[in-house]
C-alpha cells in the first residue's frame, strides 16, 4: 500500500466486480469521495434522530405518493359514484371524490396507501417541528449554522403546504370546509383580497378548478422546492459538519462520534426502515381522514366537531379565540367605504407572523445581544442558556395555547365543560400563558444548573446513611469521577455585556438597548464549579465525600 | 443544604464574582476509556446477538410473504364489504410493517451489538480559510475587470432597466386565473326572476315548504328553487344561497324598522353561511334560539336577528326577506339586502348597491 507502487502501475482489476466499479470510478472518481466520505464521523445522540424521521418521512410520502396519483383524477367535474362503497352509491360527487372512495374501496393496498401517505405527512410536519425545537433548545442554530436555521424554518412551511394542499384534493365535505375557511380568510385582506380569492379558485367559491390547481402544487412544485431545500440543508451540514452534546473530549474544535461506515450507516438506514415499519403499523391499524364518512363537498353540511390537520390547528385556534364583537365594539371596520374585517385578518395573519418571524430572526438578535462572532460546535444543553430556553418554552406555550384552541368545541364536550368558559380561559392564557411559562421555565433551568454546580462540587447522594462517633448522622456523598464532572462544569455561563461605546468614544442608543436585552438574558446566572472551588468543598464540607472504605470515613467533617 | 446552595439568589455573591474567562477552569480530561461490551468479550454472546440479528432478518422475510399472501388471496369484487377491506388492509400493512421493521431492528441491533463501537474523534477545519477568501476576491476583481462593467455604465445601467421589467410578463400572463369580482358576491339566487318570486325548498331534494309544515320549533335547511336544475355552478350558487328556516313564537321575534314583514307568523329565514369565514352555521340550539357556528363557534340569536352573541363573527346572518304565496309555500320577496357571508374589501360597497 505504499504511495509510490500504486502510483506506478496502473491499477488491474482482477475480479468482474472490481473491473465495473473501477470502470465507474475511472469516469466519477468515487475514490475520492469514499476516501472524503467512508470514514466521516457523525456524533451520536437520540435527538439527532428528529430530522431523520423528517428526511425518512418525506421518501416515505413521495413514494406513497407516486403510487396514490396513478390512480387519482384531480377532475371537479360531477359524476355519479358507481363504486363499491355501498352507502354512497349513485350519489352525485366530483370525479376526485369519487376517484379518492376507488383508491381506498376497489385498488388493492390502496387504502393502505392512503394512510401510509396521510400518517406519513402528518410524522413529517410533526418531526420537523420537533427537531426545530431540537435545535433551538440546543442553540444549534449559532454561527455557522444560522442560514441552515433558516432553510429548516422555509421546510417547516414548505411542509405545511403541502400538507394542506394534499388534504384538500380528496374533495371530502370535511377538506372542502377547510378550503371555504381559507377563501374567507383570503377575503379578509384588503384590497386585493377578493381578488386573489377570484384568481385562487378561477373564479367564486368554490368553483371547478381549485382541486387541479391545488394537485399541481401538491405534487410538483411544493415537493421540488422541499427537495431542494432538503439538498441544500444536507449540502450545509456536510459543510459544517454535525454539531455535538457537550461532554469529556468534545470541544468547538472537534466532531467526535462514529464513523459514518459501517456504524453510522447502519444505524441510519437502518432507522429508515424503522420509520416506514412504524408508519405501515399505523397504516394496518389506526384509521386516518375516513373520506367515505364525511361524503362529497356540498357548501350547505357541515359536521360538529370538524379538526384541521393537526399543524393547521394553531391557526385555526387564533380564529377561535379572536372575539368578533367586544362589549358592542366590532372588529369589522368600515373604512372609506370598504370593509376591513380585522377580526378574521388578525388571528389568521399575525400569530403565525410573529412565530415566524421570531424564529427567522432569532439566530441573529442573540448575536447582536450577546456580540458573540465564535463558531459553535458544541451544543448547550437548555438549562445551561436559561434566558433562551425559557424564550423558547414561552413560544411554544403560546403555539400551544392556540393549538388547543382549535379543539376548544372538543374539550368542551369531553370534559363537560362550557364551550364559552374554555374560549375565555384560553383567551386568558393566550396573553398570560408565554409570561407564566417564560419565568417558570428559567426558574427551573437555574434550579437545575444549582444542582448541577452541588453534585460537582459535593457528589452524588449514595443514599448510605452513616453515624459519626459524636452521634451525628450524615448522608455520604461520592465524587464524580473526571468525565462525569466535566459534563457537569464544561459549559460557559456569559454575563451581562454592558453597553460599549463605538470608534467615536459615543455610546449609542442602540448599543444601549443592546445592553438593556443583554442584562436581562445574562443577570440570573449561574456559573460553572471552578477547580478552586471543588478544593474548598472538599476542604471544607459539610458531610464530605466519601469514596468508600471505613478507614476513609474518618476524614469527614 | 444551606451549606452548598453556591448559586442561590439569596447569596448570589458567590457565582463568578471575577469575569468567567479569568476563573481556573476544569480541564478537559479527554474522551472516557472505552468499555467493552459483551459481546466484544464473550464469544457466545456475540454469537447469541447474530442469531438474533439473523432472526429480525427473518421476521422480515415472513413480513413480506404476508403482504403478497394478503394482496393475491383477497380479491377486492362487486360485493367486497367494508370488513374484507379492512381485514386486506390490516393484513398489507403489518406485513409491511415486519417486512419494514424487521429489516431495520435487524441492521441496529447488527451495528450496536457487533459493529465497533469506538468512537472516534476528528478536526473539524475552517469553513472558510484567509487565502481562500483572498484568492476568491481577486478572482471576482479580474472577473469584474475583464467585462468593463465599471467602465461602461451604459451597460450596465441598461441592462438593470431591462431586467427589472422582464419580470412584468410572467406575472401579467397570470391574469386569466380567475375572472375579476365585480358585483358577484353581491347577489343570490334568491333575486325574483322577473316577477315570478323564487319558493323556499328543503335540501337536497328540493321540493317546496309550504307554511304550514313549519311548527314551532323545528328548523328546515334550504335550498332555492331551480338550484337542482342548474348545469353549471350549481355548488357556487349553493354556496351562496343556503338558508336556515326556523319557526319561533311570533312575539320572541324583536323586527327592526324595516323588517316587519320579512318574517311570516314566526317563521324567519337566515343565510346559513356564516359571516366570519363562511362555514355553514349548521346547529340550532331550539331551546335558546340560538345558531351555532361548528367550525369557529360563532353564535347567532335569532330572537335579535341573529345578532352575534359570542364568538369570532362580527356581523349578524344576513336576514332573508319571505312571504307564503297564493298556494301557501313559502317563497322569497326579494333577495338578500345585504352579501351574504364572509367580509370581503368591496362588501360595504356592495351593500350600498344593493339597497340603492
Amino acid at each position: 500500500m505504499s504511495a509510490s507502487s500504486t502510483a506506478e502501475a496502473p491499477f488491474v482489476p482482477k475480479t468482474k466486480v472490481g473491473s465495473f466499479t473501477n470502470f465507474v470510478d475511472e469516469r466519477v472518481g468515487g475514490s475520492g469521495i469514499l476516501r472524503e466520505f467512508g470514514r466521516k464521523v457523525f456524533p451520536d445522540h437520540w435527538s439527532f434522530m428528529f430530522g431523520e424521521v423528517a428526511l425518512y418521512s418525506f421518501v416515505i410520502l413521495l413514494m406513497s405518493g407516486t403510487f396514490l396519483t396513478f390512480f387519482f383524477d384531480p377532475s371537479m367535474a360531477e359524476t355519479h359514484y358507481q363504486g363499491s362503497y355501498t352507502p354512497l352509491y349513485n350519489v352525485e360527487m366530483s370525479v376526485a371524490y369519487n376517484s379518492s372512495l376507488n383508491i381506498s374501496f376497489d385498488v388493492r393496498g390502496g387504502l393502505f396507501m392512503r394512510q401510509v401517505h396521510h400518517w406519513a405527512a402528518l410524522l413529517f410536519v410533526a418531526s420537523l417541528g420537533v427537531h426545530m425545537l431540537r435545535v433551538f433548545f440546543t442553540g444549534a442554530f449559532r454561527k455557522p449554522r444560522e442560514m441552515n436555521w433558516v432553510v429548516g424554518g422555509v421546510l417547516l412551511i414548505l411542509a405545511m403546504a403541502a400538507g394542506f394542499t394534499g388534504y384538500s384534493l380528496p374533495d371530502d365535505l370535511l377538506s372542502g370546509n377547510g378550503l371555504r375557511i381559507i377563501d374567507g380568510v383570503i377575503k379578509s385582506i384588503p384590497v386585493i383580497g377578493t381578488y386573489i380569492s377570484f384568481f385562487l379558485f378561477g373564479g367564486e367559491f368554490p368553483g371547478t378548478a381549485i382541486i387541479g390547481r391545488l394537485y399541481v402544487l401538491h405534487i410538483l412544485l411544493v415537493p421540488a422546492l422541499i427537495l431542494l431545500m432538503i439538498v441544500i440543508h444536507l449540502f450545509m451540514v456536510v459543510v459544517h459538519k454535525h454539531t455535538q452534546y457537550p461532554g469529556p473530549g468534545r470541544n468547538d474544535g472537534n466532531v467526535v462520534g462514529y464513523p459514518l461506515g459501517p456504524v453510522y450507516a447502519a444505524k441510519a438506514g437502518g432507522f429508515f426502515f424503522i420509520v416506514f415499519g412504524v408508519l405501515a403499523l399505523m397504516a394496518a391499524a389506526f384509521t386516518i381522514n375516513p373520506i367515505w364518512n364525511y361524503g362529497p363537498y356540498d357548501p350547505s353540511p357541515v359536521s360538529a366537531g370538524t379538526q384541521p390537520d393537526w399543524y393547521i390547528g394553531f391557526v385555526d385556534g387564533a380564529l377561535r379565540l379572536m372575539p368578533g364583537v367586544v362589549n358592542n365594539f366590532h372588529f369589522e371596520w368600515i373604512v372609506f367605504g370598504h370593509t376591513l374585517t380585522l377580526n378574521v385578518l388578525l388571528p389568521a395573519l399575525v400569530p403565525a407572523g410573529i412565530i415566524f418571524t421570531v424564529l427567522f430572526t432569532y439566530p441573529w438578535i442573540e448575536r447582536w445581544v450577546t456580540k458573540d462572532n465564535r463558531e459553535h460546535h458544541v451544543l448547550d444543553r437548555p438549562r445551561n442558556a436559561p434566558t433562551r430556553t425559557a424564550i423558547g418554552v414561552a413560544g411554544f406555550t403560546w403555539y400551544c395555547v392556540m393549538w388547543a384552541a382549535a379543539g376548544s368545541d372538543l374539550i368542551a364536550t369531553h370534559f363537560h365543560v362550557s364551550l364559552n368558559d374554555v374560549t375565555y380561559w384560553l383567551r386568558t392564557l393566550f396573553f398570560i400563558g408565554p409570561i407564566i411559562a417564560f419565568i417558570v421555565t428559567k426558574r427551573i433551568a437555574l434550579a437545575l444548573q444549582r444542582k448541577d454546580r452541588e453534585i460537582a462540587l459535593h457528589g452524588r447522594e449514595t443514599g448510605r446513611i452513616v453515624r459519626l462517633p459524636h452521634g451525628e448522622f450524615i448522608e455520604v456523598h461520592a465524587p464524580l469521577d473526571e468525565y462525569k464532572r466535566y459534563k457537569l462544569v464544561g459549559f460557559e455561563s456569559p454575563a451581562p455585556l454592558p453597553a460599549q461605546p463605538n470608534e467615536h468614544g459615543v455610546v449609542t442608543r442602540k448599543e444601549k438597548r443592546r445592553a438593556a436585552l443583554s442584562k436581562w438574558f445574562f443577570e440570573d446566572r449561574v456559573a460553572p464549579a471552578t477547580p478552586a472551588e471543588l478544593e474548598a468543598a472538599h476542604a471544607h464540607g459539610h458531610h464530605e465525600a466519601i469514596t468508600s472504605g471505613e478507614d476513609q470515613k474518618s476524614l469527614s467533617h | 443544604m444551606g451549606n452548598h446552595s453556591d448559586g442561590s439568589p439569596n447569596h448570589s455573591g458567590t457565582v463568578a464574582t471575577a469575569g468567567q474567562n479569568e476563573v481556573e477552569k476544569f480541564q478537559d480530561p479527554g474522551l472516557p476509556p472505552h468499555r467493552l461490551r459483551l459481546a466484544d468479550t464473550d464469544p457466545v454472546a456475540a454469537k447469541r446477538a447474530e442469531r438474533q440479528v439473523a432472526i429480525l432478518f427473518g421476521t422480515s422475510v415472513i413480513g413480506t410473504l404476508v403482504f403478497l399472501v394478503a394482496y393475491f388471496a383477497i380479491d377486492l369484487g362487486d360485493d367486497t364489504t367494508i370488513a374484507t377491506i379492512r381485514t386486506q388492509n390490516l393484513l398489507l400493512g403489518l406485513g409491511t410493517a415486519f417486512a419494514m421493521l424487521g429489516i431495520g431492528t435487524g441492521i441496529v441491533h447488527w451495528a450496536k451489538a457487533l459493529m465497533p463501537d469506538h468512537e472516534v474523534s476528528e478536526e473539524r477545519h475552517a469553513i472558510r480559510t484567509e487565502e481562500d477568501r483572498q484568492a476568491a476576491v481577486r478572482i471576482v476583481d479580474d472577473i469584474v475587470e475583464e467585462t468593463g462593467i465599471k467602465r461602461r455604465p451604459l451597460i450596465r445601467n441598461t441592462l438593470l432597466g431591462a431586467v427589472a421589467l422582464a419580470p412584468l410578463p410572467a406575472l401579467a400572463i397570470f391574469g386569466d386565473l380567475g375572472p375579476r369580482p365585480d358585483k358577484a358576491l353581491a347577489h343570490t339566487m334568491w333575486a325574483p326572476d322577473g316577477d315570478k318570486l323564487k319558493r323556499l325548498t328543503r335540501d337536497p331534494d328540493g321540493t317546496p315548504i309550504k307554511a304550514s309544515d313549519v311548527t314551532i320549533g323545528s328548523a328546515f335547511h334550504v335550498i332555492p328553487e331551480g338550484l337542482n336544475e342548474l348545469h353549471e355552478g350549481k355548488l357556487n350558487e349553493k354556496a351562496k344561497a343556503v338558508v336556515l328556516l326556523m319557526r319561533l313564537d311570533p312575539n320572541s321575534l324583536n323586527p327592526s324598522k324595516g323588517r316587519e314583514n320579512w318574517s311570516y307568523n314566526g317563521i324567519v329565514a337566515y343565510s346559513k353561511i356564516c359571516t366570519h369565514v363562511g362555514c355553514p352555521v349548521a346547529l340550532y340550539e331550539q331551546q335558546t334560539h340560538h345558531l351555532l357556528c361548528p367550525c369557529h363557534q360563532s353564535t347567532f340569536d335569532l330572537t335579535q336577528e341573529c345578532k352575534v352573541i359570542f364568538g369570532p363573527a362580527s356581523r349578524p346572518l344576513p336576514q332573508l326577506p319571505i312571504a307564503v304565496d297564493a298556494e301557501g309555500y313559502l317563497v322569497a320577496t326579494s333577495d338578500f339586502r345585504e352579501p351574504v357571508g364572509p367580509s370581503y374589501w368591496e362588501r360595504d360597497e356592495h351593500e350600498r348597491l344593493i339597497n340603492s
